[in-house]
């Protein structure tokens, strides 16, 4: 297997879209009032929203059209092309990101609303994150990967979900067409597994 | 598209009053196909993220209380609420899934005026009203009350929904039931919602009308504890209260026909008067030309 195929920061490196979608020329509007919209520009970018939000750990400050998706503005002014669209309809979870600690479908997040929160997206992921998932074949195509990937990692950092819900009931707004979903549930009960050991062994 | 970004109840209620914006919290139904969506780039949208008198939900001795921003995933983690009202956690669990469980909202559902939709009929079961507030005042409407007709509604531009009521009762029967092509992201083919209380006996149905709608033919049929012999006994009664259509996810045929028969599932182990009788024809097999994939 192609050792990047799970490696998400290696996604990252894509080169960039040539033609960013929202080239941002207008001025920011005021602070929280404010009408955002047509402006006097054709492409309606003007009267963007500065906002200030806390991505993958570090302050990030851009600026948004009142229109655009998360999903657009992490791929196209971001540069983390990481996150993948996918349906575009919120059914295929290719798009998650973990959004205030929950898992969302970036593809239906207006970018405005995540001002003053706190965005994590497959870029902030480690080797060690994915390897258990890398090691059960939990990827083939690798479309779904990186939503998968943040999904499984919201689920192993938070091991009491699994009192009150199944795995794959967890699973189900991720989408794969290709492995069946057995390598996808066995590396994150490699990952559970190997967590608890981990737990058991600092505190016994 | 135009955006207004309230901070607080009253600005948000003044904005609505002054034009005709459309309330987006979770997005989860208005940005579906976003990009394309061209029409309603050109509306415009008062942001509900931020007003905190919309946020949370109460549960008292007598009623539960979801704000008007109270996600699926709220009522889902909440021990309490899933006690005292299980068929919630049950119908939330089948919104789409988790990413869309953590950003939906209850009253989004009521609005969006989905006949499909799944929160709606067990909220309707429960006997649920909308606390509807604008600069004009505020108006408490029962929520079996609110539909008028497919994707028409009891609100006027400038309300909003302050809170979704559901007093505490003493329930007997709690049941909701989906029917989908899958097990999870299914859209419903067909469902309904079913409590008795002291009240009496509610059956909502979705999917099978212009709008999820109480079944009042078939609570009488219930309420006096009429004989049904076999899930055909109900069509009399369910055709008085439905209306169902062809469409790409079923048939009005396949859903006339599930309907009774998983309403008759159900109440059969619960009801007396339910039940095959000696003269009761067997039940013919599901399978016929009528019938879509499964």
């Amino acid at each position: 297997m192609a050792s990047s195929d799970l490696d998400a920061r290696s996604t990252s490196t894509v080169a960039r879209p040539t033609s960013p979608v929202a080239t941002i020329t207008g001025a920011p509007a005021g602070d929280d009032e404010m009408v955002c919209g047509e402006g006097s520009g054709e492409d309606g970018t003007d009267d963007c929203i500065d906002i200030e939000f806390s991505l993958n750990g570090e302050s990030t400050s851009v600026l948004v059209n009142p229109a655009d998706r998360l999903l657009d503005v992490l791929r196209d002014q971001l540069d983390l092309t990481g996150t993948k669209e996918g349906c575009g309809e919120g059914e295929c979870g290719a798009c998650t990101v973990i959004l205030d600690h929950l898992p969302v479908n970036s593809c239906l997040v207006p970018a405005y609303q995540v001002r003053g929160r706190r965005v994590e997206t497959v870029e902030s992921l480690t080797d060690e994150d994915v390897a258990h998932l890398h090691a059960s074949g939990a990827t083939q195509c690798g479309a779904c990967t990186p939503g998968v990937a943040m999904t499984a990692r919201w689920i192993v950092d938070r091991p009491h979900l699994l009192s009150r819900h199944t795995l794959r009931a967890l699973m189900a707004g991720n989408l794969c067409r290709c492995t069946g979903y057995d390598g996808i549930i066995e590396g994150i009960e490699l990952d559970l597994t190997a967590r608890e050991d981990a737990q058991r062994g600092s505190t016994g | 598209m135009k955006l207004l970004l309230p901070s607080a109840l009253d600005e948000a209620l003044d904005m609505l009053a002054a034009s005709e914006a459309i309330p987006m919290a979770g997005g989860t139904d208005l940005m579906v196909h976003w990009p394309q969506n061209l029409d309603a780039h050109s509306r415009t949208y008062v942001d509900l993220s931020r007003i905190d008198a919309l946020r949370g939900y109460r549960l008292g001795a007598d009623e539960l209380v979801l704000g008007g921003a109270t996600t699926y995933w709220d009522v889902i983690e909440d021990a309490a609420v899933c006690e005292a009202f299980p068929m919630l956690a049950r119908a939330a669990r089948q919104v789409g899934a988790i990413q869309i469980q953590t950003r939906g909202t209850w009253a989004g559902n009521i609005v969006n005026a989905s006949p499909a939709a799944d929160g709606v009929p067990v909220l309707m079961a429960y006997d649920a009203s909308l606390e509807l507030v604008s600069t004009r005042g505020t108006e408490i409407v029962a929520l079996a009350d609110f539909y008028r007709g497919y994707k028409q509604m009891r609100r006027t531009h400038d309300q909003l929904i302050r809170a979704i009521r559901l007093p505490r009762r003493s329930y007997t029967i709690e049941h909701f039931e989906k029917v989908g092509a899958r097990k999870a992201q299914a859209i419903t083919k067909v469902g309904f919602a079913l409590t008795r209380s002291e009240v009496g006996w509610r059956v909502v149905a979705n999917s099978v009308a212009p709008t999820v709608c109480r079944c009042p033919a078939v609570e009488e049929v219930l309420t006096s504890e009429r004989t049904v012999s076999a899930p055909e006994g109900l069509l009399p009664a369910l055709d008085q209260d439905i209306a169902p259509i062809d469409d790409l996810r079923s048939t009005a045929a396949y859903r006339r026909r599930v309907l009774a028969r998983v309403l008759y599932a159900c109440l059969a182990p619960l009801c007396p008067g339910f039940g095959p009788s000696k003269t009761a024809s067997p039940i013919p097999p599901l399978a016929g030309p009528d019938e879509p994939d499964r």
